[in-house]
């Protein structure tokens, strides 16, 4: 539940600070560092330490518990005991956000498409259509499709008469549950990148490429499409990092066999309480966001991400 | 267009679902969204005595309220001060704060949570609305930083020139020229903000103690029966969100018609 509204138009390319103050701006050197203090002293102090703070934690001795502490023994033993127990969750994950990825980028790409090329004076509202059903709870919206996937639901009823469904067949929780879910919510963060990218295609070029004699389909293969992979990166990125970690979808929508690693890290955590094995849970999950994505985007050969 | 179209209804379906099953009146709390085959039975009950359903629900929402204005508050106050900082200065150890500012955002929500969970623990501290307001203000920071920020360098520097040229002192020129010009950047950041942490789930449940926000309430009460106010409140919450975010719409598109007109 996170970036909205934050991949504005003018929020992907690096502003520089004149190189002289501006009129009126105070000279003294230190107003900066004033300024950005509280704020990152905060987020020094409440994210880049508490996740230094997981790091060691992952070398916790198990046996510890809340009441009596935890020992710092260097047990290394915590990851691979983590991997080795919940490795099925870990490629539960990848895979279900992987394909939700796809589904969004699949979805959200004739969207933005459409609000940023031909929405026209259109286009504001649409935006506020792809905002809106956030401003329902995630964990509300999340249930409704449960009683759209419902087995008496209309949903069901129309698949029912397809060959594919037969009368006992269901859709609540199974995978494609999960995963239909997973697009749903994070859709718009597909979207909202891919029309900032998109936004800033100049049609002229489109019409040139017209000019030069190439079919429609051409024109978006050799000219959409590469210049708005800045947008397609950004927006893949912040699909798919979250639906990651995400466990809602799964707890909500899915059964016991669908149990993402989030799920497992939470229980770890807020039930079992063996803190050692869930924070080297969550660091592997981390640190496998981490590669794909340092791999994707030196895949991709862009730096403009967000 | 035809397909983004689709694709708006598909996005849409829920809120629909909601909306409608705000008036519809289920067997049991078990089953609020499980429709049976007899479909809607229409009640106003919901929306009449929008705060019977349970116990605590309207308790967890007033929770939530205190939690989002308070950290809203803070969060935007801190941000924007760093975006002033980002936008108009340059100094020693720029990169290294973009960095940790675009760092939260990337960090899938169960690993920050997870991590500021050790360092309370660590420290001894006890887990309730303080940790939850700490929490919701260090991830909302990040997403105020880029909202001003993005603002903020849009600004047609010779504005404040001009204000300069005409005799005003530094601060009469923030105050008279920068920060209105600001403000409808850091008025949707506070909303921004506030959506967030209102809407919070995943770090809320692993910071907050005995203390219930509304999305904690609504995950707990899945395992006894969701009472059906929710998709009422949820949808109030619609209603009003929308009415804000039209009317904003509608002032500037009126604004920038007359600009365009004079």
């Amino acid at each position: 539940m996170s970036a909205v509204l934050a991949t504005g138009p003018a929020g992907d390319t690096e502003y520089e600070p004149p190189a002289e103050p501006v009129a009126g701006a105070k000279r003294r050197w230190w107003v900066p560092y004033l300024q950005l203090l509280p704020g990152g002293v905060w987020l020094l102090l409440f994210f880049a330490v508490p996740v230094g703070l997981l790091a060691s934690s992952t070398l916790w001795d198990p046996s510890g518990s809340l009441e009596t502490g935890y020992e710092m023994t260097w047990r290394w033993q915590n990851f691979s005991d983590g991997l080795q127990t919940y490795a099925p969750q870990f490629w539960r994950s990848l895979e279900y956000s992987f394909i939700a990825t796809v589904a969004c980028l699949l979805l959200g790409y004739p969207l933005a498409y459409a609000i940023a090329l031909k929405g026209g004076r259109w286009r504001n509202l649409m935006l506020v259509a792809v905002i809106a059903p956030f401003f329902t709870s995630f964990l509300v919206r999340t249930l409704a499709w449960k009683t759209i996937l419902s087995d008496h639901g209309w949903v069901m009823d129309v698949l029912r008469m397809t060959p594919f469904f037969g009368p006992d067949d269901r859709l609540l929780a199974t995978p494609f549950a999960v995963v239909a879910g997973l697009t749903y919510n994070f859709l718009p963060f597909m979207v909202l990148p891919l029309y900032a990218s998109l936004g800033k295609l100049d049609p002229r070029l489109l019409e040139a490429a017209g000019d030069l004699y190439a079919n429609p389909i051409k024109s978006f293969l050799r000219v959409t499409l590469p210049l708005s992979l800045p947008g397609v990166v950004g927006g893949t990125l912040m699909t798919f990092i979250p639906a990651a970690g995400d466990y809602i979808n799964a707890e909500l929508l899915g059964s016991p066999a669908t149990t993402m690693i989030g799920n497992v890290i939470q229980s770890q955590y807020l039930r079992v309480n063996d803190i050692p094995v869930a924070a080297a849970l969550s660091f592997i999950l981390m640190a496998g966001i981490l590669v794909l994505v340092t791999v994707y985007v030196a895949v991709s050969g862009t730096d403009e991400v967000v | 267009m035809a397909v983004g179209l689709v694709v708006l209804a598909y996005m849409a379906l829920p809120v629909a679902v909601i909306m409608l099953l705000s008036f519809n009146k289920p067997d049991s709390n078990k089953t609020t969204y499980l429709l049976d085959e007899n479909g809607v039975h229409w009640t106003l009950d919901n929306w009449t005595n929008i705060c019977g359903g349970a116990d605590d629900m309207c308790g967890s929402l007033w929770v939530s309220l205190k939690i989002g204005a308070i950290a809203t508050l803070i969060a935007t106050v801190l941000g924007t001060l760093i975006a002033f900082a980002l936008v108009r200065h340059r100094f020693f150890g720029r990169s290294a704060l973009n960095v940790l500012i675009f760092l939260p955002m990337a960090t899938p929500e169960i690993v920050m949570g997870s991590s500021l969970l050790t360092l309370f623990i660590s420290a001894n501290i006890d887990l309730g609305f303080g940790t939850i307001v700490i929490a919701h203000v260090m991830f909302c920071i990040s997403f105020v930083v880029v909202t001003v920020k993005a603002r903020l360098a849009g600004l047609d520097p010779r504005l404040q020139e001009a204000a300069m040229d005409l005799y005003a002192t530094p601060w009469a020129t923030f105050r008279r020229v920068t920060l209105p010009l600001v403000m409808p950047g850091i008025v949707s950041a506070a909303l921004l903000g506030f959506s967030l942490s209102f809407d919070d789930y995943i770090i809320t449940t692993f910071n907050s103690g005995g203390v219930r926000t509304f999305p904690l309430f609504v995950w707990g009460a899945n395992q006894r029966g969701i009472p059906p106010q929710v998709n009422a409140i949820a949808t109030g919450m619609f209603l009003i969100a929308f009415v804000i975010v039209a009317v904003g719409q509608l002032r500037s598109a009126r604004r920038s018609r007359r600009a365009a007109a004079s």
